[in-house]
């Protein structure tokens, strides 16, 4: 009844071709975002700073980033791990031999330093496809890895091999280390998330994204049609790569503020982003989103019902988290195999036609 | 022989011995991968889940003894008065199986059936739900403690070997004779038996028959009358026992405990070194992946300052990849537009 | 369709019962709670996930001294104690949730229990002004109290204990240890690091080789670190090592027939569990430890009589005596005793984190205190200073006997080599001071 398109005329391209068509939508959007710029922020503490928004934040941007080079081009990779490490290692490199620098550019330099190193371990997937190029990105994981953990120049030859986050800032407002106000962080991963996902739409709206498509769908296809398999998967890599850089340089900086390679940045990792992926949506802006905040917020929910409200022991509830994510996964792939950003546009459809749906 | 000779030889009988404990785990995915085309992700699950059953009956352990307790108030744990008297090792074994027959029904029934069909990412990503799943479910029924497993195999360093390869050397030498682990021994022998049974299966029994043509195509074996359904059950189940079987032989060694969910991950470059649907290819990858990482940690380990077998198993994988991209034995995909 | 509509429903009452609970979750945190009504000591627990079997031991003696003293004297100094229980896994991002949503409570002290968490904890926890207590584990160089304010590792470090094994050895050769070949195993991350620097330093004074094998996490296969100890002989065997790895090296050690009595391992290498599914093979294994072993003490009396006898225990009551048990009630035994200092101190039964600070940093206790503890001899006498957050920094060796399945302390408890240890420790805290802009406290 209010969420439709009649009535909505669209008199010139440009607004043909924005991104949200739907009035609605976009007044919803904006009005999110706004909310979230404006509001937010003056009701954020330490809690659902460090617990619940810029975790999700984090790894929103990195779902996006695996988003592209999964979702978007088809080619499986299961190395998230290690080029966040990649990320998180640059900006401690950065951060700490150059204390002036702005945190804007060190994660945005952390980004392009990952993305060259995606390029790099992107190679292989000219040659191999499918479960096996997943599995041979795993190299990239477990080398880099044990790179920084054998490296002592990357860790600044501490005792340990640990990096701390030392204090830095941003226009005089410190963002890392542990004076940093919860909602300058939170406004500094916000800023960074909004714009990059909008830089990812786009990206995926345009040539570059529909030729990572066309590669997805069927390579040899897109090869006949002129489509350079090289270009695309490569920079396929290199962007997605950037998009975890940059989510590796946040989560050690900003988020954690201490980490060593192997924990840190393990495989487990990996097979996180992964998850929130095929959950939320491959192939879909939305759906990274969604998965990043199923996948970080439901245990943290089940735990807060189940210990705090419930009052059960902690071993008793941490097994049952497991069995409940593992369950909802199961029962959210067989329900909509497409992810909830599907089961999402199906509650659209049905809200645009109500309330009279034939 | 000569001592770096007879080194080098010890550390490739060695990393053959270790080749075989992960193709014990890579042959899991295998069948599976073969049959149904599912890369399940849970293999590794299904091992500590085994294992711990396994264990469970041994020593007489009350499946969910602390949910039960918490929630009724009592002070459950064995159901045998001492601790040791479970049950026979071989009763034991006889029941896991039986649990993973059953669990096998239970996947098929209530998991692969509502995602046939699907893509294989899809199915790929329904086995990590499941391996969530049975993470937590195994611990909550039979308790997140290390529990040490012994069905008499034995273990330790071969006597009679290192007095044979004595000989070997110069006499003036003072070499020590060559180590391998008898427990090894014992597993790549049951290895073997394992592989000639599956072989023997798949070629002389009607089951067996039904199992290599779902394998080939799924489609034809349905319309030849093959129930996919009844072929998945088994082809789980069939997982499940050499799910056991890689359980007991790497719980021998550390006690069943949580990290044995993680050799899954020894076992991934194994599969794509041999080809996801050759269970040759699980032995020989796994052969040259275990030879190939201990050769290198014993030649350039040294120089980088060591702990690179986790990667390097993967790269040489990778390598094997660049010339042949299905794996050595896999099928080649031949590719229309 | 109609599952369809069933998942979307699902999906909205997951997402509208999640803003409820966070919001509920709001509104518990604004709550201001009495400081006179209870002292809470959160226990940053991990009872699943790969390490369990340590952790659990660890959680249930943490846990059941508190009952014990709730039960026995209705708590420190007649304050009730509350103790939250939080999972972390061992893994650092639920770490920082269990800390954001403890610290709300009014947290007085953490027991982080893991490297990774413990490194979170120490700008941010100096921040909100709680003390740390990462006991024989954590950054080394907390201990020096001038730069990190808030952290304390009493009762010893790894650096002691590393310096306290070679004391050891050398006194085993005869006072010489010119040409010996010692070699490390260790995890293959920032814990097991930890030793390698003050090994080197021993090394270059004391004459002996060092040889560095690393294991990379889990540490299931060890096949070529063992291969090659077993060419290599080296006359003693230390090792650093975590989870499934400990099991593994000892299984490998024994089945090499590396000579057990020359195998020594940190504290963290050297519980029961660690040792048992090797069996009789891992007869005569050593480690060094900083607290006695076994259940031989006044103290057990009154926790199965308080606490498993009338089933308020945590555990099912057969681990007690455990080696990571008896550690876990130690480090509420210290945590109980920098309490009752802090309320002498301040003259307020209860106390605040910062108050708590004051009290372990002023730490005393003496053998007559452990006596009146029901600890006689448990462990040694405690004297942490404002300069000297480490304790006193001493270890005993313990060995394994399969045959009784018992440890036994086999050396008294004695001192590292503090020139070296306090040297390597003022270098990396200075390091730290200078990486993070602290300046030194001022304790005189």
């Amino acid at each position: 009844m209010f969420y439709r398109e009649s009535g909505d005329f669209k008199a010139t391209y440009n607004k043909d071709q924005q991104i949200f068509t739907i009035a609605l939508d976009r007044w919803f959007v904006i009005l999110f975002v706004a909310f979230a710029f404006l509001v937010v922020p003056f009701l954020i503490n330490d809690y659902w700073e460090k617990s619940v928004l810029v975790p999700v934040l984090v790894w929103s941007i990195a779902a996006l980033g695996l988003n592209i080079l999964v979702g978007y081009c088809g080619q499986l990779s299961l190395g998230t791990g290690g080029f966040m490490a990649v990320g998180a290692y640059a900006s401690y490199k950065l951060t700490t031999a150059f204390p002036e620098l702005n945190m804007f550019i060190v994660v945005l330099l952390s980004g392009g330093i990952t993305a060259f190193v995606g390029i790099l371990f992107g190679l292989p997937s000219l040659r191999i496809k499918g479960f096996y190029l997943a599995v041979a990105t795993l190299a990239s994981q477990f080398f880099l890895v044990w790179l920084f953990n054998k490296v002592p120049w990357f860790y600044n030859y501490s005792a340990s091999g640990m990096i701390i986050a030392p204090e830095r800032f941003v226009f005089g407002i410190a963002i890392t280390g542990p004076n940093a106000p919860p909602w300058a962080t939170y406004l500094f991963c916000l800023t960074i998330v909004v714009v990059f996902a909008l830089i990812a739409k786009n990206l995926t709206r345009g040539r570059i994204g529909r030729s990572w498509m066309a590669i997805r769908d069927m390579d040899i296809a897109a090869e006949i049609i002129g489509v350079s398999p090289l270009y695309a998967k490569l920079s396929a890599f290199a962007v997605s790569s950037f998009y975890i850089g940059v989510a590796g340089a946040l989560f050690f900086s900003v988020y954690l503020g201490a980490a060593e390679p192997t924990e840190a940045f393990g495989i487990d990792k990996s097979f996180l982003v992964l998850f929130m992926i095929i959950i939320g949506g491959l192939g879909t802006i939305f759906g990274s989103f969604i998965g990043a905040a199923f996948m970080t917020l439901m245990p943290v929910l089940f735990k807060n019902i189940m210990v705090g409200g419930l009052g059960w022991p902690t071993d008793l509830v941490a097994h049952l988290i497991l069995i409940l994510i593992g369950g909802l996964i199961m029962f959210f792939l067989i329900v909509e195999p497409h992810g909830l950003a599907q089961l999402w546009r199906i509650a659209k459809e049905k809200l645009r036609l109500w309330p009279f749906p034939h | 022989m000569s001592l770096e000779l007879l080194n080098t030889l010890e550390v490739i009988l060695n990393g053959l011995m270790t080749g075989v404990m992960y193709s014990l785990v890579a042959l899991g995915f295998v069948l599976i991968f073969k049959a149904s085309g599912v890369f399940n992700y849970a293999q590794g699950v299904m091992c500590l889940f085994a294992a711990l059953t396994l264990v469970g009956f041994q020593t007489g352990q009350i499946p969910f003894a602390h949910l039960i307790n918490v929630i009724f108030g009592t002070e459950y744990h064995h159901w045998s008065s001492d601790i040791t008297g479970g049950m026979n090792s071989f009763l034991a074994i006889v029941l896991t199986v039986i649990v993973m027959i059953g669990f096998a029904y239970i996947v098929e029934r209530f998991l692969l059936r509502h995602l046939v069909n699907q893509a294989p990412i899809i199915l790929f990503m329904a086995t990590i739900g499941l391996a969530f799943f049975m993470e937590g479910f195994g611990d909550l029924m039979w308790g997140a403690n290390i529990k040490p497993l012994d069905l008499g195999i034995p273990s330790g360093g071969s006597f009679w070997w290192e007095e044979v390869t004595r000989t070997w050397a110069t006499a003036d030498s003072k070499y020590i004779g060559m180590y391998i682990d008898v427990l090894d021994v014992w597993a790549a022998v049951i290895a073997v038996l394992l592989v000639i049974v599956l072989t023997l299966f798949s070629q002389f029994t009607k089951t067996g028959r039904a199992l290599r043509a779902v394998a080939d195509d799924h489609q034809a074996a349905l319309t030849v009358g093959i129930s996919l359904r009844t072929i998945w059950v088994i082809v789980w189940s069939i997982a499940g026992i050499v799910a056991l079987v890689a359980g007991i032989m790497w719980g021998s060694k550390s006690g069943v405990q949580f990290s044995l969910s993680l050799i899954a991950l020894k076992a991934l470059p194994v599969l794509i070194l041999g080809g996801f649907t050759s269970i040759p290819g699980a032995i020989v990858g796994g052969l040259i992946i275990g030879v190939g990482e201990k050769l290198f940690e014993f030649w350039i380990g040294p120089m980088v300052g060591g702990a690179t077998e986790n990667w390097f198993a993967y790269v040489l994988a990778l390598f094997f990849l660049m010339f042949r991209p299905q794996g050595l034995y896999g099928e080649k995909i031949i590719e229309r537009v | 369709m109609n599952s369809k509509l069933i998942a979307i429903i699902a999906a909205i009452v997951i997402v509208v019962g999640a803003l409820y609970v966070f919001l509920s979750k709001e509104k518990e945190q604004a709550i201001v709670i009495d400081p006179d009504a209870e002292l809470v000591f959160p226990s940053l627990s991990y009872r699943t996930g790969p390490y369990a079997p340590n952790g659990i031991p660890f959680a249930d003696g943490y846990a059941d001294y508190f009952t014990l003293l709730n039960e026995r004297d209705g708590g420190i100094g007649g304050v009730p104690i509350k103790l939250i229980e939080c999972e972390t896994g061992y893994n650092t991002e639920k770490g920082v949730e269990c800390y954001e949503s403890t610290k709300g409570e009014g947290a007085l002290v953490y027991q982080p229990l893991s490297t990774g968490i413990t490194y979170q904890l120490i700008p941010k926890a100096t921040a909100d002004d709680i003390p740390v207590h990462s006991m024989g584990y954590g950054r080394t160089s907390a201990a020096n109290g001038k730069i990190f304010s808030h952290i304390f590792n009493y009762p010893g470090t790894y650096w002691d204990a590393a310096s306290i094994i070679i004391k050891y050895i050398k006194g085993q050769e005869g006072g010489d240890l010119n040409g010996k070949n010692i070699a490390l195993v260790y995890h293959n991350s920032a814990y097991g690091k930890e030793p390698i620097r003050t090994l080197e330093e021993l090394a270059k004074k004391h004459g002996y080789e060092l040889t560095l094998l690393a294991v990379d996490h889990p540490g299931q296969e060890q096949k070529s670190q063992w291969l090659q100890i077993r060419r290599d002989q080296p006359d003693y065997v230390l090792m650093w090592g975590w989870g499934v790895m400990n099991q593994v090296a000892i299984q490998e050690a024994a089945n090499i027939r590396y000579p057990m009595d020359r195998f020594i391992g940190v504290w963290w290498s050297a519980s029961e569990n660690d040792v048992l599914p090797a069996g009789d093979g891992a007869d005569g294994y050593k480690a060094i430890a900083f607290h006695g072993v076994g259940d031989g003490f006044e103290v057990y009396d009154d926790l199965r009589k308080y606490v498993v006898d009338t089933g308020k225990a945590a555990g099912d009551g057969s681990n007690l005596g455990t080696v990571l048990y008896n550690r876990g009630m130690y480090a509420a035994v210290l945590a109980a005793e920098a309490a009752r200092t802090a309320q002498v101190m301040h003259g307020v039964a209860g106390i605040t984190s910062g108050q708590m600070r004051d009290g372990m940093e002023a730490l005393k206790i003496d053998q007559a205190r452990m006596a009146e503890l029901g600890l006689a001899n448990f462990g040694p006498e405690i004297n942490v200073t404002c300069e000297n957050h480490g304790g006193p920094g001493l270890g005993a060796i313990q060995q394994w006997d399969a045959s009784s399945k018992s440890w036994s302390l086999i050396t008294g408890f004695t001192g590292a080599d503090r020139e070296v240890v306090d040297a390597l420790i003022m270098e990396d805290s200075a390091a730290y001071a200078a990486e993070n802009n602290i300046s030194e406290r001022d304790c005189g």
